[in-house]
């Protein structure tokens, strides 16, 4: 079954006197277990496109169904539930709450889904551990390095089990080496089961995915399966 | 439930580590609420103050005592003229009611004279000289630091002798000894007898007892004022409060046939009570309450806007902070009661320092006017800083409950 599926969003911005369409109009059905990159240059509505996949904003035209339920429709609450439950967030930032140690930081969607204390704890643990941060719970992200600051931002993406995983230039602050090890953990996730959308200008981030979206002008130019997925090598992440 | 304590627990943390972050800042606006908190303490503690003072300045009166007088004192419905136009109360009028008055156990008529007294160099300026017989001090509750009051021989024969209050003779006699002394009053020669013992209702200003002097009745319209000058008020004191009543009616009927006065005649004199000047002064201290109450509420409303102000910089700073929440699945009333919350714990940690230096205060205050700070002033000042920083929360609150997650993750 389709865990999203969008049957012809636009997305038109009022910028001034001016009307801005950031989406003209896009169909796509997202699979569970895939592995999707978007790519497209600046201007091409990648963005507008992950808000909208990560309910973070709601479209101006078309119907956007995530697992049954009418994302177009919801208020802002609603969205908020969808986020918190279905949806893991991987900024290119990283985004953590700066005066909040490792630990807290992964607690705090659980917090939001009202889960009780101790049990949020130990599945905060669980999370670090999963993406080989066990070491580092109580650090804060100015005591991280970048890479290890993704990784905390990867576990809380995973702490709420997710329906999708949203990653939005997860390398891009980093450097290769370090970007290559962020990916490799992705690819362990995704092998887990999970799936995961991938947000990027680069060739060879996106070549990770196994379908890549590429757009442009607010159309989808070509959707197509990646034909020599570049698998990463095994690479920090533990099973679970 | 859980939920909420460890939002409230998470939200007190995130303030507490902002204003650790910005000392300066934090300490200039929580001023404001220590100021607001403290003023309004101290003010509801003041008027307690003032409000005891009263209370003790009307009891000195005596609650058994009535005051037949020319003048309604605390009068709202006759036209003062009217009462200007009536006749003044004698002496004579006195004495007749006295015969005929069964149930008072005292009764005394006073007129009052403003008078310096003088003993050798020294002398002590408008005195109220309050002429009176020797049952004056039957219907009052004053006592005597030496002498006594004068008798009834003195009085009756208008014998030249006088009783100080403890003020007066303080600045007469510094080094005391007044007793037996000859003061003169307009050139008149007076020995003291008494010197009463210190009342201290400060409340009543001239009309406190400590600063006056009393003497025989007879005496006041001999040197100082013709008899018709002034009226003769009649002190009459009831065997207790149960008697009033009767005393009162019993007053009433004697005053109208002593002042004949036809059945369809208004009284012509009023029987003045403690019970009137407590209303009266109810009612001052009352407009003092909310005067005072009302000023030092704009200082805390003062504070709040301080509050406001900052928590609107606070949001703006953590704009980005709000967004990772929003996208993590914070919803609008999670935020709202985030900065509500911590407002609200600024602004009681303010209002925490202001109690202190309120009771600090109130111990130097309490050195002009015995006061302390109650525990309903604890209560007062915790609740109403807490209201305080919820209503000046709101706003900053709900503009960062609104916020777009899109454009707050975006947000440099």
């Amino acid at each position: 079954m389709n865990i999203i599926n969008i049957e012809h969003i636009a997305k038109i911005y009022q910028v001034g006197s001016e009307e801005v369409h950031a989406l003209r109009d896009v169909s796509l059905k997202i699979d569970k277990n895939e592995y999707v990159a978007i790519m497209g240059p600046s201007g091409s509505g990648k963005s507008t496109l992950m808000n909208m996949l990560g309910c973070l904003d709601t479209p101006t035209k078309g119907i956007y169904d995530f697992k049954g339920n009418n994302v177009s429709q919801m208020n802002d609450n609603e969205l908020a539930a969808i986020r918190n439950k279905e949806i893991g967030f991987v900024f290119q930032t990283f985004n953590l709450l700066a005066r909040s140690n490792a630990l807290h930081n992964v607690e705090l969607p659980l917090i939001y889904a009202g889960v009780s204390s101790s049990e949020r704890k130990e599945r905060a643990r669980l999370a670090l551990e999963q993406v080989g941060l066990s070491d580092r719970i109580h650090h804060k992200p100015n005591e991280l390095s970048g890479g290890q600051r993704q990784r905390v931002s990867i576990a809380r993406a995973l702490v709420t089990k997710p329906s999708i995983i949203l990653a939005d230039e997860p390398t891009g602050n980093l450097d290769t080496k370090t970007g290559e090890d962020i990916m490799a953990l992705f690819n362990d996730i995704y092998e887990l089961g999970n799936t995961i959308i991938l947000v990027t200008h680069e060739e060879y981030i996106a070549e990770h995915a196994a379908r890549i979206i590429r757009l442009r002008d607010g159309l989808i130019e070509k959707d197509e399966m990646v034909t020599k997925r570049y698998v990463p090598k095994k690479n920090g992440a533990s099973k679970v | 439930m859980n939920n909420f304590l460890f939002e409230l627990k998470e939200g007190l943390l995130i303030s507490l580590r902002a204003i650790r972050a910005n000392k300066v800042r934090a300490i200039l606006t929580t001023l404001g609420i220590v100021i607001g908190i403290a003023s309004v303490v101290l003010m509801s503690t003041a008027i307690k103050g003032i409000d005891n003072a009263f209370q003790k300045g009307v009891a000195s009166l005596g609650s058994d005592n009535l005051y037949i007088d020319k003048w309604e004192w605390f009068n709202n419905d006759i036209p003062w003229w009217e009462m200007r136009n009536r006749r003044n109360l004698s002496l004579d009028e006195y004495k007749k009611y006295k015969d005929l008055a069964k149930l008072p156990v005292a009764t005394a008529p006073t007129v009052w004279s403003n008078q310096t007294i003088k003993y050798r160099e020294r002398s002590v300026e408008f005195i109220i000289l309050q002429g009176t017989n020797e049952e004056y001090i039957k219907t009052t509750n004053l006592s005597f630091s030496g002498g006594r009051f004068f008798n009834e021989i003195e009085s009756n024969g208008g014998r030249e002798v006088v009783v100080l209050g403890s003020e007066v003779a303080k600045k007469l006699f510094p080094r005391g000894g007044a007793l037996d002394q000859t003061v003169k009053i307009k050139g008149h020669k007076f020995k003291v007898v008494g010197v009463l013992s210190e009342q201290g209702s400060w409340v009543m200003g001239n009309f406190n007892p400590d600063n006056q002097a009393f003497l025989p009745i007879q005496n006041v319209f001999k040197y100082f004022q013709s008899e018709n000058l002034r009226s003769v008020t009649f002190n009459v004191r009831a065997a207790n409060s149960t008697m009033v009543e009767a005393v009162k009616e019993e007053a009433v009927g004697i005053m109208r046939r002593v002042r004949g006065l036809k059945y369809n005649e208004m009284n012509d004199f009023s029987i003045n009570q403690q019970e009137a000047l407590l209303k009266t002064i109810n009612q001052t201290v009352g407009v003092i309450q909310i005067a005072g109450l009302f000023i030092t509420g704009l200082s805390l409303f003062v504070g709040a806007i301080g509050i406001m102000n900052i928590m609107f910089v606070s949001v703006k700073e953590r704009t980005r902070e709000i967004g990772i929440r929003k996208a993590i699945g914070a919803k609008r009333r999670t935020i709202l009661g985030q900065f509500i919350s911590e407002s609200a714990i600024i602004c009681l940690i303010g209002g925490m320092i202001g109690l202190v230096i309120a009771i600090i205060l109130s111990l130097v205050i309490n050195q002009f006017l015995p006061t302390s700070v109650q525990a309903d002033a604890f209560i007062l000042a915790i609740v109403i800083s807490i209201i305080t920083g919820i209503l000046s929360g709101f706003a900053p609150a709900y503009m960062a409950a609104k916020l777009d997650p899109v454009e707050a993750l975006r947000y440099e």
